[in-house]
């Protein structure tokens, strides 16, 4: 997913002929923090996919006999209070944390690109109404939106998915209309209209891959924030539920009553969802660097 | 100008509206109710009618319209009822909670600033140097740190080495007491929760600084200032820091507007009795009325807030015009 | 990290509370008690409104009991002994006459409310009148409690007469309910809404202020009809909804006790930190999860995968382990372990999921699973938001039921929609609940398992017609050893043959506090024992 070719910054390295090491070489001087970035997301991605693989024990199995033990050879990172190996569960619990991040992420990006590029190319009184709505949700907690939207439909990865959603689309929505907006006086899409295309064809096929730039700068960084929303959530409760392993529902509860006399149980699901978020932003960062054109010159 | 005023004034009552509408449906959709959870209690034993002279009581079981009508029409009147937890006026409630949350909104906001601006302008000056990336990876790791996380390590941090260095552990008070009632309570109260979102909060703040800074250093006046050959620690503190604040003062208002409604987890960790800790348990407990007036207060504060930076934004910046 | 402390409280017989460390119970109370000081306590919710009467949650008794009297109680100096009830403002405990449908109260002469004017038999009557038949519009949470009392009455200022329909064991426990505050009559009639939103008693400490979502206070009542009590000149009741906080709190001393209930790790590590700084009193606690399948869902209307559903669990074990991260403990059936109707061990181990042999019962579990033709059975566990126990209880049972097969995941819903779920949409598989009642008295706590259309917290949606026999023939029978071998009928037919739902594990109560607190004794129930005058400060 993050190593989808279109998106990867290594393509706008400059000499494409040159063997592949000296590429990314160039681009690690251009961009150490953003190819730091990278490689946090790639091992992230590697070890969701490879979970099974890279831990002998089972994520959700209690072991009464290896309860809250401290790091060692046989558990890495030691084990929670039900005796469950804290490595496995960290590493499984990448999967939920990309599943929730790229899921809601790209639904929350798509429905918002394409009611911001509608909102635009129709203007008039449907952009009026349409940002009037935006404004109220732009303008309404995001938190609560989430802790209602969960209340509702109950915890569970699903529900966490739509509840990190739906703040997402206005957000997305307001920045790519205002680029769309530009693009509506183009005479190109006038072009289009003269021709007599459908309003879905213009928005899909002439408008939308204008816009790509700001979406997909706005989704390498709601990725990020979607894995912080989750762990939130699920720290509230709200979230994830166990046996799930998740990363922000490790925080919850055990951990803070053990974080004195056992803290890896607090300290490494903290430092987990850290490094993410953090490779996320970092990536993302590099995204915008080189798809803006207005940052690149600097 | 003044239209332009009168016109974003006005269109915060339509924005009012939708949020009065959206969370209005929004907590009645939650299944169960206030009166339902009162029966949670030992053995969660619940009357049948007990419970129906409570919805009675509350008015829940009148039709969804007229409830909403009623809502509506007591907004319009100042009267913002009471609520339907502890039966007392929503205002008293939230006086005190209020305090409490813009108190820390505002010493977040002086942190962020202090760490922010110095380290945009040091990340700018030096950019694409080592200084540059330890800045911004600092910056953007206090964006990746769940702040519920980073609240449990500083108070875990605070009992432990209290306890190695004084011999007994010290936690911050869990009891608010107003600044000029107990200063040094206070602060000692209020400052880890500060820090702790100011930090966060300062990483938008130093990524703009940085490249508002960046912008400016390209200026012909600073061009003009170096081949004078002043000092650049006098450029950078005379000329450029100047008028790179502007871009910076707009974010941080925005931020500030987040925080009045935003502290929900922060306040969960350190027991601040604020209005996120507020809003958790007024959605929670079905307190219908109290989430209204928190959406409603919440929103405001946020339409005002990004308002009044617009205006002020145009007003110092005599490049923008408005309409 | 086992300190002495806790060895001895292993040590002692289920049941029993105990004062551990610096300061044991019979050294207490030989010290003479202190008088002043502040007590702060944490609480892990703020109230509703404050009238008892109609609220259900202890997060209104911690605070608000200090405020009133009630005419019985648990003794507070051995609360923990079931059974125990003595007067408070009655003079003496009435022996009942008229074959047992009579009970006359006398109360005491120069009481007085906070505001200066007398408590009588009026007032009395007046509260009862409130609780058992409150008039149209006003919600009383417990009435059903009192389906045995005709009338009461004061045929004059100091004599209070309760006449029954029919005799009961179960009216005396429910009568020292500790939510049947003693109101002023003249502010019931002046309004009967008035306690919602007010506090005027004649306990042991005055209303001193509130401020919404931090804190309570009270003040010393220098009028107190128990002379020489309370020892303290006031308390802080601090909310604090946080678990960890709370312990902290008591660890940098923000407060010095929480009377509901700390986890045992918590205990080990204020241990450990604070050494005979800390005082810990553990106790049986009248809580405990139920297993409640949904009887109108499939497969779990077949008592084969109900009774599967039992046999995969291994209590013993789960007793030895479980307590060392959850606040459960004791294994016991319908009845409150330790109380003469509960069953022993010998009685518990020909139970279905409650064998010796864990293999055999595993087995069979299998077995029956196959026969039912649901070998992987996968269902949903619908389960409540709250950390200690039910999510921790929770992740275990799905661990327990993996080990037959059976594919568990879990849905936990926040208090208001679990309840919802549970009373009005009834589509879940398998929920947990629980049950959790002030004064201990097995005879009506297991109303819980009787027919749906009986009572008013069964939400398995079955009807058990034999259950429902055996629980008025319990009720009726005045003979104890009769009403033990009825109980174990019903026992054995609600948890073994048709197991309608399945006991978990028994709750288990863990006070740490700041070893200055004094004269505070645990009790089986955080409800009860909370009006804190015999507590003193030795500073």
């Amino acid at each position: 997913m993050a190593a989808n070719p279109a998106y990867d910054p290594a393509l706008d390295a400059p000499a494409e002929k040159q063997p592949l090491a000296t590429r990314l070489m160039y681009l690690v001087r251009k961009q150490p923090l953003g190819a730091a970035g990278a490689f946090i997301v790639l091992i992230m991605v590697l070890s969701a996919i490879f979970a099974p693989v890279l831990s002998p024990y089972d994520p959700t199995a209690n072991d009464f006999a290896a309860m809250a033990e401290a790091p060692s050879g046989a558990h890495w990172l030691g084990t929670d209070q039900f005796g469950r190996d804290l490595l496995t569960r960290i590493v499984f619990g990448a999967r939920t944390a990309l599943v929730v991040g790229f899921a809601s992420a790209l639904v929350g990006g798509i429905i918002g690109l394409v009611l911001g590029v509608a909102s635009a190319y129709f203007g008039g009184r449907f952009d009026l109404l349409f940002q009037r709505v935006m404004d109220v949700f732009m303008a309404f907690p995001l938190i609560i939106m989430a802790l209602a939207v969960v209340s509702i439909f109950g915890t569970g990865v699903q529900n966490v998915i739509i509840a990190i959603t739906i703040p997402f689309i206005p957000r997305c929505a307001r920045v790519v209309r205002s680029s769309a907006l530009a693009l509506r006086e183009i005479p190109y899409i006038d072009a289009a209209r003269a021709c007599g295309y459908s309003h879905t064809r213009i928005i899909l096929r002439h408008m939308v891959p204008n816009v790509m730039a700001p979406f997909l700068i706005m989704i390498t960084a709601f990725v990020g924030q979607a894995i912080l929303l989750e762990a939130s959530l699920s720290y509230l409760g709200l979230g994830v539920q166990e046996p799930t392993p998740a990363w922000g529902l490790m925080l919850q509860g055990g951990a803070e009553e053990y974080a004195e006399s056992a803290p890896w149980i607090a300290i490494f699901p903290g430092l987990a969802i850290t490094l993410a978020v953090f490779g996320f932003n970092l990536f993302g960062d590099a995204v915008r660097d080189v798809l803006d054109p207005k940052l690149r010159s600097q | 100008m003044y239209q332009y005023v009168l016109k974003r004034l006005l269109l915060l009552f339509p924005t009012l509206l939708g949020a009065a509408v959206l969370v209005f449906f929004l907590m009645r959709l939650i299944p169960g109710d206030v009166c339902e959870l009162r029966m949670a209690g030992t053995g969660a034993y619940f009357d049948k009618e007990a419970l129906k002279i409570c919805q009675d009581e509350l008015g829940l079981n009148r039709p969804i319209l007229v409830q909403f009508w009623e809502f509506i029409r007591g907004y319009a009147t100042f009267n913002f009822g009471d609520s339907m937890y502890t039966g007392r006026p929503i205002v008293e409630e939230i006086v005190l909670r209020f305090q409490l949350s813009l108190q820390v909104a505002i010493m977040a906001t002086i942190t962020a600033i202090l760490i922010a601006i110095p380290l945009g302008t040091i990340s700018a000056i030096k950019q694409n140097t080592w200084i540059d990336y330890g800045v911004r990876a600092f910056s953007i790791a206090g964006i990746a740190m769940p702040s519920f996380w980073l609240g449990i390590l500083i108070i875990l941090g605070l009992l432990i080495t209290t306890k190695s260095w004084f011999g007994a552990a010290w936690m911050p008070p869990i009891q608010y007491r107003p600044l000029w009632e107990d200063p040094v309570y206070n602060l000692t109260m209020l400052i880890w929760p500060a820090v702790a979102t100011g930090y966060r909060y300062s990483a938008v703040a130093t990524r703009m600084t940085r490249s508002a800074m960046l912008e400016v250093l390209r200026e012909d006046y600073v061009r003009t200032a170096r081949a004078k050959g002043l000092l650049e620690k006098i450029i950078i503190r005379r000329h450029a820091l100047k008028n790179s604040l502007l871009p910076v003062v707009t974010v941080i208002g925005i931020e500030f507007a987040f925080l009045m409604g935003g502290l929900v987890v922060t306040e969960q960790v350190f027991n601040l009795n604020g209005l996120g800790k507020l809003f958790v348990e007024s959605v929670t407990n079905f307190d219908y009325n109290m989430t209204q007036a928190l959406v409603m207060l919440v929103v405001a504060v946020f339409v005002l807030t990004n308002f009044v930076v617009d205006v002020l934004y145009g007003w110092l910046d005599p490049r923008i015009h408005y309409r | 990290m086992k300190t002495f402390a806790m060895k001895t409280a292993a040590a002692f017989a289920v049941g029993a509370a105990l004062a551990l460390s610096a300061g044991a119970p019979g050294a207490a109370q030989a010290a003479t008690p202190k008088k002043g000081g502040i007590l702060k306590y944490v609480v892990p919710a703020e109230p509703p409104s404050f009238d008892g009467h109609r609220e259900t949650s202890f997060a209104l008794i911690h605070p608000i009991a200090p405020f009133y009297s009630l005419l019985i109680r648990v003794d507070p100096s051995v609360p923990y002994k079931s059974g125990n009830f003595v007067c408070d403002l009655c003079t003496e405990m009435p022996k009942p006459t008229d074959g047992g449908k009579t009970y006359t109260f006398k109360i005491r002469r120069g009481v007085q409310f906070s505001d200066g004017t007398e408590l009588t038999a009026h007032d009395v009557v007046a509260t009862y009148q409130k609780i058992i038949f409150p008039p149209q519009g006003v919600a009383s949470a417990r009435k059903a409690f009192y389906v045995m009392v005709d009338s009461v009455t004061a045929p004059d200022p100091y004599t209070v007469v309760f006449k029954l329909k029919y005799p009961s064991g179960a009216f005396i426990p429910a009568l020292a309910n500790p939510y049947n505050f003693i109101y002023s009559k003249a502010k019931l009639d002046q309004d009967m809404h008035w306690y919602e939103a007010n506090i005027m008693g004649s306990g042991p400490f005055i209303f001193d202020g509130r401020e919404a979502g931090a804190v309570i206070r009270g003040k010393r009542n220098p009028n107190y009809f128990h002379k020489g009590k309370p020892y303290l000149d006031g308390f802080e009741a601090i909310f604090a909804k946080k678990q960890s906080l709370r312990v902290q709190a008591i660890r940098g001393d923000r407060a010095a006790i929480e009377f509901r209930g700390f986890p045992p790790k918590s205990r080990d590590d204020l241990v450990k930190a604070l050494g005979k700084d800390i005082t810990v009193q553990e106790s049986n606690w009248n809580c405990v999860l139920i297993v409640t399948p949904n009887h109108k869902k499939k497969p779990f209307d077949d008592v084969r995968v109900r009774r599967a559903l039992t046999l995969a669990i291994d209590r013993w074990g789960g007793s030895k382990y479980l307590s060392k991260i959850a606040i459960v403990k004791a294994v016991g059936g319908v009845a409150f372990p330790g109380h003469p109707l509960a069953a022993n061990k010998a009685e518990l181990q020909k139970l279905a999921g409650y064998w010796p042999d864990l293999k055999k019962s595993r087995a069979e579990a299998r077995r029956l699973l196959k026969e039912a033709g649901v070998p992987n059975l996968k269902f949903e566990l619908h389960n409540r938001g709250v950390d200690q126990p039910y999510k921790i209880v929770g992740t275990w049972l799905i661990d327990q039921w993996k080990q037959v097969g059976m594919t568990v995941t879990q849905r936990v819903q926040p208090t208001g929609p679990f309840y919802a779920t549970l009373r009005k949409k009834k589509d879940f598989d398998v929920s947990l609940d629980f049950n959790c009642q002030a004064v201990v008295n097995p005879l009506l706590d297991v109303a819980k398992f009787i027919s749906d259309d009986k009572t008013g917290n069964n939400y398995g949606n079955y009807q058990d017609r034999e259950l429902d026999k055996m629980f008025d023939a319990m009720n009726q029978e005045p003979d104890p050893k009769k009403q033990r071998a009825i109980m174990r009928k019903f026992e054995k037919r609600a948890l073994d043959e048709q197991v309608n739902a399945m006991i978990t594990l028994w709750w288990y109560r863990i006070i740490p506090y700041r070893s200055y607190v004094k004269g505070w004794y645990i009790s089986p129930s955080h409800y009860l024992n909370q009006q804190l005058e015999p507590i003193w400060l030795d500073k």
